[in-house]
C-alpha cells in the first residue's frame, strides 16, 4: 500500500487537490474563495495529466540532433490537453470574476448566504 | 464521396464565424444572422440526415492526421437528426422570445445575445456529429459559458444571481468530466471513440485496471448528470429558468441540457458499450435519481406560486424522466429517454414563450395570484400553454403521451421486476402529479378573471411569438400522430450509434 503510495505520490497529491478545490468550489460561502477553489481544481487535474505524460529519461517532443526514434521522446499529446485545458479555465475563471463583480455592485457582499437573503427580499416585494 | 459529408464542418465554422461576425454589427442584424444559421443548420442537417440514412455512418477526419492521431467527426443520421430538431428549436426560441430580447436586453447589447446563441448552436452541433471525447470537453465548456452569458444578459442583480449558482454547478460538473477524461486517457492512450471503445472493451474483459475504468465512468457521468441538472443537482433550476429572459429559458432547458445528455448517450454507447455500463451498476444509480428527480421535481412545482419557476422545476422532474430511461436499458430505454428529449425540446420553450405572453397581459405579474383569468385577454397565449401543459400531462395527440407510453414499454419489456414495477408506479404518480399543477394552472388562467385592468393582446400584437407557437404545435401534434416512423428512426440510429 505504502509502495503503491510512494510510486503513484503525484497523482495522490493531485487527488487530494482535486477533492480540496472541488469541495472549496462547492461548499464555501465567499465567492472569492469559490473561484480559488475552482482554479485549485482544474490545477489538480493539469498536474495529473502532466505527470503521467512525463516518462523518466526521455526527451520534449521536439526532434533533436536528427533523432527520429519514437521511443527517445515522450507522447505530446497530454500537454497539448493542459494547454487547452489551461486556456478553458483562464476564461471560465475571467467569466465568474465578471459576474462577482457585478454581484458586488448588487448585493454590496462576497457571501453568497447573504445574498441569497437580499435576493429573496426582493422576491417577496416583486410582483 | 458526396460533397454532403462536408455539411457538419461547414456548419460548425459557419456557427462560430457569425459569432465572430456579430460582435461588430447592430443587434438586428445580428439577429437575422442567427436566425439564418439557424435554418441553414436546420436544412443541411435535413439533407445529412437523409443522405446517412442510405448510406450508414461516415468518419470524417478533421485536418492532416489520420485516424488514431488526429480529431474527426462521427457522422451519423441520428446525430444530424438530432442536429436539425435542435437548430429548429432554437430558432423558433429567438423568434418568439424576440420581444423579450428587445425589452430585457439594452440596445447596444442586443449583439452580444446573439453571440452566445451562435455559440451555443457550434456547441450543440459538435455534441451531435463529435468523436473525440476531448473535443466534447472544449464544447462543453464554451456552451457554459455561452449559457451563462445568455442568463446574466439581462443585468438585474437576480438573473446575476442565478448565472453565479447555474455557473458554479456548471464548473463542478465539468471538472469532475475533465478528471473522467483525464483518468479514461491515461489508462487507454486515446481520446477518439471507437479506439476508445476497443481499448476498454478488453480491459473490462481482462479485469485490468478495473477500478480506474470505472470511477473514469462515474465522473463523466456524474459531471454530464449535474451539468444537465439530475436529482440532486437540480436546485439552480428555479432560479435560472424563472428569471431569464424568455428565449434564454427556452433554450437552456429545452437544448443545452438536452445537448449534454445527447452527448452522455453518445458517450455510453460509443465509448464504454452498453455491456459495461449495464453490468457496473451506474445505470441503476441513474434510474434511483432519476425516479426521485420525477417525483421531488414535481413535488415541488406544486409548491410554487410563480408560474415560471413552476415550469423551471416540472423541467427538473422531465430530466429525471430521460434519465430513467437511461437507467433501464440499453435498447427501448434509451430509444424512449431520446424521444422524451425530443419531446421536451419541444413543448418547454413553447411553454416559457406561453406564460410570458400570459404574464404581458397581466402587466407583467407571474404569480398564480394575479394571472386569473388572463387567457380571457391573452387568447393565443391561453390556447398554446394549454397545448404545452397537455402534452407535459401526458393527454393522447401530444409526444408527452407517446414518451410517457414508451416508457411504460420499456419498463414493462426490458426492465427487470423492480424495475418494472417502478416505471409504473412513478408514471401513474407523477402524472396525477403533472396533472394536479399544470390543470390547476390552466383552470386558473381560464376563470373568471379578478377585475383587475388588463393588457388585450391578439394574434396582431404578438405576431413572432404566434408564428413561432403555432409552429412548435403543429411539430407537437404532428410528431404525436407520426411517432412510429421517428420512433423507428431512432431506434435503428440507437442501435447503430
Amino acid at each position: 500500500m505504502l509502495e503503491f503510495i510512494w510510486t503513484n505520490r503525484i497523482q495522490c497529491v493531485s487527488v487530494i487537490l482535486f477533492a480540496i478545490g472541488f469541495s472549496t468550489l462547492l461548499l464555501h460561502r465567499n465567492l472569492m474563495k469559490k473561484i480559488i477553489g475552482l482554479n485549485i481544481m482544474d490545477t489538480a487535474t493539469y498536474l495529473f495529466l502532466t505527470s503521467i505524460g512525463m516518462i523518466e529519461g526521455r526527451l520534449a517532443p521536439i526532434i533533436q540532433n536528427g533523432d527520429t526514434d519514437v521511443s527517445k521522446y515522450v507522447n505530446p499529446l497530454p500537454a497539448g490537453l493542459v494547454l487547452t485545458g489551461i486556456v478553458v479555465s483562464v476564461s471560465v475563471t475571467a467569466v465568474m470574476l465578471a459576474l462577482t463583480i457585478r454581484l458586488y455592485k448588487s448585493y454590496h457582499t462576497l457571501n453568497l448566504d447573504e445574498i441569497y437573503l437580499k435576493a429573496q427580499e426582493e422576491q417577496e416585494e416583486e410582483p | 464521396m458526396s460533397f454532403t459529408v462536408n455539411f457538419p464542418l461547414f456548419m460548425i465554422v459557419l456557427s462560430l464565424m457569425s459569432a465572430a461576425v456579430s460582435s461588430v454589427l447592430p443587434g438586428k442584424v445580428a439577429r437575422v444572422i442567427t436566425l439564418c444559421l439557424n435554418a441553414v443548420v436546420c436544412t443541411a442537417s435535413s439533407i445529412l440526415t437523409v443522405y446517412l440514412y442510405a448510406e450508414g455512418p461516415v468518419f470524417y477526419k478533421m485536418g492532416h492526421f489520420p485516424s488514431p492521431w488526429g480529431n474527426e467527426l462521427k457522422l451519423t443520421y441520428l446525430g444530424s437528426l438530432f442536429a436539425a430538431i435542435f437548430a429548429t428549436v432554437m430558432f423558433l426560441c429567438v423568434l418568439g422570445g424576440k420581444k423579450h430580447i428587445n425589452l430585457d436586453i439594452e440596445a447596444k447589447k442586443q449583439n452580444f445575445y446573439y453571440i452566445m446563441i451562435d455559440l451555443i448552436q457550434a456547441a450543440l452541433l459538435v455534441f451531435c456529429f463529435t468523436n473525440d471525447i476531448f473535443t466534447g470537453y472544449v464544447f462543453i465548456e464554451i456552451c457554459t459559458i455561452a449559457s451563462c452569458g445568455i442568463l446574466m444578459i439581462s443585468q438585474i442583480g437576480r438573473t446575476t444571481l442565478a448565472a453565479v449558482r447555474y455557473m458554479i454547478f456548471s464548473l463542478v460538473g465539468s471538472g469532475l468530466f475533465l478528471l473522467g477524461v483525464v483518468v479514461l486517457y491515461n489508462i487507454t492512450g486515446h481520446l477518439l471513440m471507437p479506439q476508445l471503445r476497443e481499448t476498454v472493451e478488453a480491459l473490462w474483459q481482462s479485469g485490468e485496471y478495473r477500478m480506474p475504468l470505472i470511477s473514469s465512468l462515474c465522473l463523466i457521468v456524474s459531471g454530464l448528470a449535474i451539468k444537465s441538472g439530475l436529482f440532486p443537482f437540480q436546485f439552480w433550476m428555479p432560479d435560472t429558468y424563472g428569471y431569464a429572459t424568455p428565449a434564454s429559458s427556452g433554450i437552456l432547458s429545452g437544448l443545452v441540457s438536452k445537448g449534454y445528455i445527447f452527448f452522455l448517450i453518445k458517450i455510453i454507447l460509443d465509448v464504454y458499450g452498453s455491456d459495461m455500463f449495464y453490468s457496473s451498476g451506474m445505470n441503476n444509480v441513474l434510474f434511483a435519481l432519476g425516479v426521485i428527480g420525477i417525483v421531488t421535481g414535481s413535488g415541488f412545482a406544486i409548491a410554487e406560486n410563480n408560474i415560471f419557476r413552476m415550469i423551471a422545476q416540472s423541467s427538473a422532474a422531465q430530466i429525471g424522466y430521460i434519465y430513467m430511461g437511461i437507467g433501464i436499458s440499453p435498447t427501448l430505454g434509451i430509444v424512449a429517454a431520446l424521444f422524451h428529449i425530443i419531446t421536451h425540446a419541444i413543448t418547454k420553450p413553447s411553454l416559457f414563450l406561453s406564460a410570458s405572453a400570459l404574464s404581458d397581459s397581466a402587466n407583467g405579474y407571474k404569480k398564480f395570484r394575479n394571472l386569473q383569468g388572463v387567457a380571457k385577454d391573452n387568447k393565443p397565449a391561453g390556447i398554446f400553454f394549454t397545448i404545452g401543459a397537455f402534452s407535459m400531462i401526458g393527454i393522447p395527440f401530444t409526444m408527452g403521451f407517446v414518451s410517457k407510453y414508451l416508457f411504460a414499454t420499456a419498463g414493462l419489456g426490458e426492465g427487470s421486476g423492480f424495475k418494472a414495477y417502478t416505471t409504473i408506479i412513478v408514471l401513474a404518480v407523477s402524472t396525477i402529479l403533472n396533472t394536479l399543477y399544470f390543470a390547476r394552472t390552466v383552470i386558473r388562467i381560464y376563470s373568471k378573471p379578478t377585475g383587475e385592468n388588463r393588457i388585450k393582446l391578439t394574434v396582431r400584437n404578438q405576431k413572432p411569438y404566434v408564428t413561432a407557437s403555432v409552429m412548435f404545435a403543429i411539430i407537437n401534434i404532428g410528431t404525436s400522430l407520426a411517432a412510429s416512423p421517428i420512433f423507428y428512426l431512432i431506434e435503428r440510429g440507437v442501435s447503430r450509434l
